[in-house]
């Protein structure tokens, strides 16, 4: 099976498989050169892994952006007790559809960098916290985790390296919030999925109280092609500050959407118009949501100064988030939109902290009403102070993701809901 | 010194413990800073976002109660982000919530009424329709309003860490998050589920047995001590129209901390009974008289002087060790005699887990410690009955002291020359003494009551006493002051000062001292029965 859509302006280095279906089979992985990286961090050392993956750049691409070798750092290098290594591929952000191809079409190479992470920071076990609404990704690499056993790479004495590490696929139950990493802590150790207070941080107290280092599939994906190449090799792509590829998933109203691996800081429009094929039906571009569903909308005219690096991003006033870019065109109704992602954070609330379960619940309810015509203008100014109180004020960002959007689309596209407004009040259901 | 650190509050330089947090060091410059889920007695899981604070150089506001404050630190309570932020979580519990304050129990002490009042929108901004989760019985003495909850947690973690034993939890997420117990299964069979009554912050959690009964307002508190085991928990007696309508435990970290038993503190009504002896009744040839005061006792005295023989006396563990010492005093200026007391037991101690030196004690009666440490000997069953062969067949004098003679026929100590009653109710073997002299319940009085671990500790009167009633301390202070040609001690602490003269277990010891946290005798005496 071929992959959709491809570009020829991507750099397929993690995705290079796609749509190859014997690269989920260990042998083939094997004579492809795969775990050769395992074996050569095993002979380089914990600190000469580190060092490597934080020469590289690579960021964190669960949507913080985080360095990824930074944060090996933080471990402490002597173990008192056990350490976990926690690959986070509960992907649940709206847009996002990169984690579950990666698990999906190459999982040896997750499942590599996760024993190269693993034994980075002197963790014995590993978990692999999968969304669950993933039953195919969950079974491809549930089985690959067993071939990794049975020959050797994965469990006791790793391919003679006398390095144990264990594997565990945990699936979730289906909630966003289990994809912050301390609410997916929680969720592991059995309890509700429910974001923790920090401090004190992962790596101090993690799951089950142990140290533990949280990583997304993407990130750990990375890791190996490091390992065997060099982290300067891997600043070939992208920009200084955000170097290497990233994949991103593009959806909304473009000819091909789809997952497409570029270096970090490709322009927008570009991929819009060139890997994208353009906007669907030659309509006009109205905005973007560069990061996924939490990140602050773009209209046309900063989308077209946009580059696509989390530098770049935030100089136009958004997030490059774990850059799921969608793209909506003239037609797009922002009012409905943006009510029904918020809609989306207000069930996915946890419920611990009030200005999240109460705010998101009551955002959504105005923003009906506006939508159904019976709103008003303080409406607008009750939800700027809202989204005002509801941003910085929690234990983790959900608040403020909901808050995002909300304010955005009322900065940037205030024409829409006044007019939905001025409508209601003309046909007096206002 | 290096396990200080000094930080500055709303202006205010204070230096506390490192690791103290800032809600903590705020409330030491006399700020109290708004919140819900955190609680002294529980963890604190930083969700209800009503601490917020500012702090210098902070990049988001931060929450009072889990932030712990840092050397040289500059903290705002009250500067407009901090107002801001407060206002808005305040605005957001409100949203949902049915504002039914009029017909709600904890109106009047609800903290959400308090920090809206304090600090929230004069108006409310949502014109949508609120949610509604309606009531639930809880099972136990609690009714949940789940419209009125606010989703603190505080009684979840209650029973998960200080009672521990799990019977409640979130269900659901999001603003359909709501307090539930595990299916039909929920308080029914606990014994400390009462207080999450007083830990729920708003009117969500109420006391079926208060629900409707008095409005917050018109209910006076009086600093007491629970007289339902030896644990002597501390306690307010809150009444109203003369009566106790609940208790509510008190703080005292020594004793009880936060808490104390459902046993206790729904042990009241005994308090309010009605058939009260209400003035001194005296036997003759003629029948019974009642009469005044001074009459009673002026025929009191002289019969004491006619009569021949010992004396054996009954006391009661719910008596204060006012009233015990006044009795013993009363017995050696008669020449002397043996003084017996009975109290009931329970099989076992019910121990509150995550406080463990808090149990509903094996004793059920708060002054048997006391009673042990002035010399007196337990007599009778575990049922508080039996025992008193001896005293009903003593011929000589016998005085009894708010022991009721439940099991004992109107034959009791029939051959004696002379039988004193004093308690606070007749009975068939209290109406055939020669004098039934009215006394008041510890509610009416004020006294000190020993604890099991020998912590003496006061309580003071909340209720007017009924008709004559007097303390037996005062009935039994005054006969022996006429017996011995001294003076009549006029308050409480005089006759606590004579049990200290008089009792080296208790020496040093003073109403002073002993304050309202209480204060350990100084002697270690076995219980009886131990």
């Amino acid at each position: 099976m071929a992959y959709p859509y491809v570009s020829d302006r991507e750099v397929r280095v993690l995705s290079k498989y796609f749509g190859d279906p014997a690269q989920r089979r260990l042998d083939t992985y094997v004579e492809r050169g795969g775990y050769q990286a395992l074996k050569k961090a095993f002979e380089i050392g914990q600190d000469a892994v580190i060092d490597e993956v934080k020469t590289s750049g690579l960021r964190g691409r669960g949507g913080a952006g985080f360095p990824a070798g930074v944060k090996w750092s933080f471990m402490p290098k002597q173990p008192t007790k056990p350490h976990y290594l926690l690959c986070n591929a509960d992907e649940s952000e709206p847009g996002t559809f990169k984690d579950r191809e990666l698990m999906r079409w190459d999982p040896h190479q997750l499942i590599e960098g996760i024993l190269i992470a693993s034994y980075a920071i002197r963790a014995k076990h590993a978990y692999i916290y999968c969304r669950g609404e993933f039953f195919e990704a969950t079974q491809v690499l549930a089985k690959a985790v067993e071939d990794a056993y049975a020959k050797g790479y994965a469990g006791a004495d790793i391919m003679g390296s006398g390095n144990d590490i264990d594997i565990t696929v945990h699936v979730g139950a289906g909630a966003y919030i289990c994809g912050e990493e301390t609410g997916l802590m929680n969720s592991l150790e059995g309890r509700r999925g429910q974001p923790r207070v920090k401090p004190p941080f992962p790596a101090a107290v993690g799951a089950f109280g142990m140290p533990s280092t949280v990583n997304n599939v993407e990130t750990l994906s990375a890791v190996p092609h490091i390992i065997t190449h060099g982290g300067q090799w891997y600043r070939q792509w992208g920009t200084e500050k955000s170097p290497g590829t990233k994949l991103f998933c593009v959806s909304g109203h473009v000819n091909k959407p789809g997952n497409y691996e570029l270096p970090l800081g490709f322009p927008l429009t570009e991929l819009i118009e060139d890997v994208c094929g353009g906007m669907r039906d030659g309509k006009a571009l109205k905005a973007v949501i560069p990061g996924g569903s939490s990140v602050p909308l773009l209209n046309a005219e900063e989308c077209g100064r946009c580059n696509l690096d989390y530098e770049g991003v935030q100089a136009v006033g958004s997030m490059l988030g774990c850059a799921s870019v969608i793209v909506m065109d003239e037609d797009t109704d922002i009012v409905k939109q943006v009510r029904r992602m918020v809609q989306f954070y207000a069930h996915e609330s946890c419920g611990q902290c009030t200005p999240c379960r109460e705010g998101t619940a009551w955002m959504t309810k105005v923003l009906l009403r506006i939508e159904e015509g019976r709103g008003t203008e303080e409406d607008l100014d009750t939800l700027l102070e809202m989204s005002r109180q509801m941003t910085g004020t929690t234990i983790c960002v959900l608040s403020d993701s909901a808050a995002a959007p909300v304010v955005s689309s009322i900065q940037k596209f205030k024409d829409e809901y006044l007019a939905l407004i001025r409508r209601g009040e003309r046909v007096g259901v206002a | 010194m290096a396990d200080t650190i000094t930080l500055t509050i709303d202006g205010q330089e204070v230096s506390v413990p490192k690791g103290t947090t800032l809600l903590k060091a705020a409330e030491k410059v006399g700020k109290d800073v708004p919140h819900y889920c955190y609680h002294d007695g529980l963890s604190s899981p930083a969700m209800c976002r009503l601490c917020l604070v500012e702090v210098q150089g902070a990049p988001k506001p931060m929450p009072a109660c889990v932030t712990q404050a840092m050397d040289g630190q500059v903290v705002s309570t009250e500067s407009e982000l901090a107002l801001d932020m407060r206002r808005g979580v305040l605005e957001f519990y409100l949203v949902n919530h049915p504002l039914d304050c009029p017909i709600c129990d904890m109106s009047g002490e609800c903290h959400l009424q308090d920090y809206v009042h304090e600090e929230g929108r004069d108006h409310g901004r949502s014109r949508e329709p609120k949610r509604v989760f309606g009531r639930d019985d809880f099972g136990g003495d609690v009714l949940f309003y789940g419209d009125r909850c606010v989703m603190c947690t505080r009684c979840v973690r209650f029973m998960n860490e200080v009672e521990q034993d799990q019977r409640l939890c979130v269900v659901e997420r999001g603003n359909r998050s709501v307090i539930d117990t595990f299916f039909e299964r929920g308080l029914e069979g606990t014994h400390w589920h009462d207080n999450i009554v007083d830990l729920c912050p708003v009117g969500a959690l109420v006391s079926k047995d208060f629900l409707h009964k008095a409005r917050a307002w018109d209910l006076d508190h009086t600093p007491s001590v629970c007289p339902s085991c030896s644990q002597g928990c501390n306690i307010e007696l809150h009444t109203r129209d003369n009566l106790v309508q609940r208790l509510k435990p008190r703080e005292n970290l020594e004793v009880n901390a936060f808490w104390m038993c459902d046993h206790g503190r729904l042990n009241y009504e005994w308090i309010n009974h009605g058939e009260r002896a209400e003035a001194p009744l005296v036997r003759d040839q003629g029948g019974v008289k009642a009469m005044g005061w001074k009459e009673a006792l002026t025929l009191l005295v002289a019969r004491l002087g006619d009569v021949e023989g010992t004396v054996k006396a009954v006391a009661s563990p719910f008596a204060s060790n006012e009233d015990l010492a006044a009795l013993q005093a009363l017995v050696e200026s008669l020449g002397g005699g043996d003084i017996v007391y009975r109290m009931p037991r329970a099989e076992d101690e019910i121990v509150l887990k995550g406080f463990p030196t808090l149990a509903r004690r094996r004793d059920l009666a708060p002054n048997g410690r006391g009673a042990d440490l002035l010399g007196l000997r337990r007599v009778g069953g575990d049922d508080g009955t039996g025992g008193l062969e001896d005293v009903s067949a003593h011929a000589g004098v016998v005085i009894v002291l708010g022991d009721g003679l439940a099991d004992q026929g109107a034959d009791f100590a029939s051959g004696a020359a002379l039988r004193v009653h004093l308690g606070t109710r007749s009975g068939p073997a209290v109406a055939t003494a020669d004098f039934v002299l009215p006394i008041t319940t510890f509610a009416e009085q004020e006294g000190t009551f020993t604890n099991h671990e020998g912590r003496v500790q006061r309580f003071w009167p909340a209720l007017n006493a009924p008709g004559l009633a007097r303390p037996a301390w005062l009935v039994l202070g005054a006969l022996v002051a006429e017996g011995t040609g001294s003076e009549t001690p006029r308050r409480a602490d005089e006759a606590f000062a004579r049990l200290v003269a008089a009792h080296d277990a208790f020496s040093g010891l003073s109403y002073d001292d002993i304050g309202t946290r209480g204060a350990v005798v100084n002697d270690t005496v076995p219980l009886s029965g131990d």
